[in-house]
């Protein structure tokens, strides 16, 4: 086993046993990108070869100098006594939707191939001021509007580990990926409608959505305000819950962020389960589709195996002592597409409209008679096909003669959903839950270009995890399984405002009591 | 399919995105357009009491879980040309844009 495969946890152990250097992880994790990355994204990529399809391509662009520079400043630290911070020597990458100081922050889009932000950032400033070494930015849906990554304006897009030939999900599937194929133990992505859990269920890792204002937007180049939600992605609970402590807590930069202290996980994480009420909601054991031919929306039951790794964890946890309470009524969860449709698009337009081609970014090369034309024939050249759909789709449900027919309307369905969490969570009510468990997503990763294009289903594909960001609730991915095709599924936790801790707890128990499992063993295909 | 989006409609949107989109793009778009209000019309069956509030952002902000607005001080930025810096055209501290074009109020 390389340092790359070590768990954050253990390589800050062995950091401080002064049985390793922070210059010899860096060493591994960038022998290990040079190993299954390939080529990195880039602007008119032209077209992939065969060697291109066997490789992971997470990263948009690499930082190893400056990482290089951080890791030799924690060895003298280190060597003089002094303490580096609590991920002291750990890589990361950055899902490319966060500006850092010095760097090229893309999000993935032409329209910002060429900017360098000004500033950093808070919870990448986090992750440094805590040792953590920033190895690059990682690819991502363009602005963070897809699920499986292939909207990126930087090409190659990002392939499942597990499977080149299938996506790794999204938007943070970079993050994912790069987790997932041992390139770094820790990444930073965002969670709008399910972007950090679903890539996570996809390729096999850990992926935690926060609490609505526990992590700061600071610096997040913004899809969806009200929804946003940075978090972790690791391989291992602990770890996904050593990186929350660290970059949670209020910040003067954002007026959402919330004023609740950043909480000490790892000192509760090992408490176990006994005692806790945990939920199973035939709610998210039935999918929507819209039909292929008609666009009617079709309900099925969740794939077997999926449901079946669900069921299969809430024995377990039940054999550890938590009591599983049955037919949890979550109603509205159905509706969470319709009104993330809504929602989300009125709110991304409004973001998207600073992208004009004068501040920064793009800024069309053809002649234009006026402002106008410059900012129409700017935003045409840089944006994709993705936040052309959203910009306007914005436009048509926010407009004043249909915005209390939608607008209005999603927003108190919001409240529906909303509804639904409070009442299964009040500690005085009739289930008085810890969390609920679902599966993550209703399929394992699907082939590349086999839903791209179809902007509905691809949408769908965020049904069981959008209904917690229109909450705020926090939520969780975890590994619970491999389909028969060795794909990973996911199982997904689902707690009440500001009791990540919760989750961690929960989580870390199905860790150790699958710990032995077969499918645990297996490692995914760019490993083999 | 009945389009709720017709040809029309699309044109307007397109100008209030401030967009310029190719034939083939507009298509595709406005297709999908129209494919996502289907969906976004299941919420017109949703039996909404009239009390039912609208919800902004999830979680509660009450005044004690919020935070306290920032001190009105003026916090220069440390290096303002890195600011300019990123934009297309820029002269002797000043964004350079085409001319604007002249509108007659009414």
């Amino acid at each position: 086993m390389d340092l790359c495969d070590l768990s954050a946890l253990e390589l800050t152990q062995l950091l401080r046993q002064k049985k390793t250097s922070a210059v010899e992880i860096l060493e591994s994790t960038l022998e290990r990108i040079g190993s299954v990355d390939g080529r990195s994204g880039v602007l008119d990529a032209g077209a992939l070869s065969e060697e291109d399809k066997q490789k992971v391509h997470a990263f948009i662009t690499l930082t190893d100098d400056r990482a290089l520079e951080h890791a030799q400043k924690i060895d003298q630290q280190l060597a003089r006594g002094e303490d580096p911070g609590p991920l002291a020597g750990v890589p990361f990458s950055v899902k490319d939707i966060f500006c850092v100081s010095g760097t090229p922050s893309t999000a993935a889009s032409r329209i910002l191939a060429n900017f360098k932000s000004p500033y950093t950032a808070t919870a990448v400033a986090r992750m440094e001021a805590a040792g953590a070494l920033m190895v690059g930015k990682v690819n991502l849906d363009e602005f963070t509007h897809g699920s499986s990554n292939e909207s990126s304006a930087f090409q190659p897009s990002p392939r499942n580990p597990w499977d080149t030939s299938r996506v790794p999900g999204g938007s943070s599937g970079g993050s994912a990926a790069s987790v997932a194929a041992g390139e770094v133990p820790l990444s930073l992505g965002t969670d709008t409608a399910g972007s950090i859990r679903q890539p996570a269920a996809f390729c096999g890792v850990v992926g935690v959505k926060p609490t609505y204002g526990r992590v700061s937007r600071y610096g997040l180049i913004a899809f969806a305000s009200s929804l946003d939600c940075p978090g972790p992605v690791a391989r291992t609970v602990s770890d996904a819950a050593a990186m929350l402590q660290v970059i949670s807590g209020a910040d003067e930069h954002d007026a959402t962020s919330a004023p609740t202290p950043a909480q000490d996980y790892l000192s509760t994480i090992e408490n176990g389960v006994k005692g806790m009420r945990i939920g199973l909601s035939p709610d998210y054991f039935k999918i929507t589709y819209p039909d292929p031919q008609t666009g009617e929306l079709l309900i099925q039951p969740l794939p077997a195996e999926i449901e079946k790794s669900v069921r299969e964890a809430a024995e377990k946890l039940a054999a550890l002592g938590a009591e599983i309470v049955e037919d949890v009524p979550m109603p509205n969860t159905r509706f969470g597409i319709p009104a993330y449709f809504v929602i989300s698009r009125v709110e991304t337009a409004s973001n998207l409209h600073r992208f004009d081609g004068v501040k920064y970014g793009l800024r069309t090369t053809a002649p234009t008679a006026d402002l106008t034309q410059m900012y129409r024939q700017s935003r045409n050249e840089g944006f994709g096909l993705q936040p052309k759909l959203r910009i306007l789709m914005g436009m048509y449900v926010s407009a004043a003669q249909y915005s209390e027919e939608y607008y209005k309307r999603a927003l108190r369905v919001r409240t529906l959903i909303r509804c639904d969490f409070e009442a299964v969570y009040d500690p005085n009510g009739k289930y008085r839950l810890d969390a609920l468990l679902t599966p993550t997503t209703p399929t394992t990763a699907f082939a590349m270009e086999a839903i791209y294009g179809n902007s509905v289903l691809m949408q769908y594909a965020d049904q069981l995890t959008v209904a917690a960001n229109h909450a705020g609730v926090p939520g969780i991915s975890l590994p619970g399984g491999l389909d028969e095709s060795g794909l990973p599924i996911g199982i997904q936790l689902l707690g009440a405002d500001f009791c990540e801790d919760k989750l961690f707890r929960i989580g870390r128990a199905y860790e150790q009591a699958t710990e032995s499992a077969e499918w645990r063993k297996i490692k995914p295909q760019v490993l083999r | 399919m009945s389009e709720s989006i017709t040809v029309d409609v699309f044109n307007h949107l397109v100008g209030l995105a401030a967009l310029e989109l190719a034939p083939d793009q507009a298509d595709y778009l406005r297709t999908q357009l129209n494919h996502q209000l289907k969906v976004i019309d299941e919420l017109k069956a949703i039996p909404l009491d009239e009390n039912v509030p609208i919800n902004l952002h999830g979680v509660p902000y009450e005044k004690a879980s919020s935070a306290l607005p920032r001190e009105d001080i003026h916090k220069p930025f440390p290096d303002p040309r890195s600011i300019l810096a990123q934009s297309p055209q820029v002269d002797d501290g000043y964004i350079i844009v085409p001319d604007i074009p002249h509108t007659t109020l009414k």
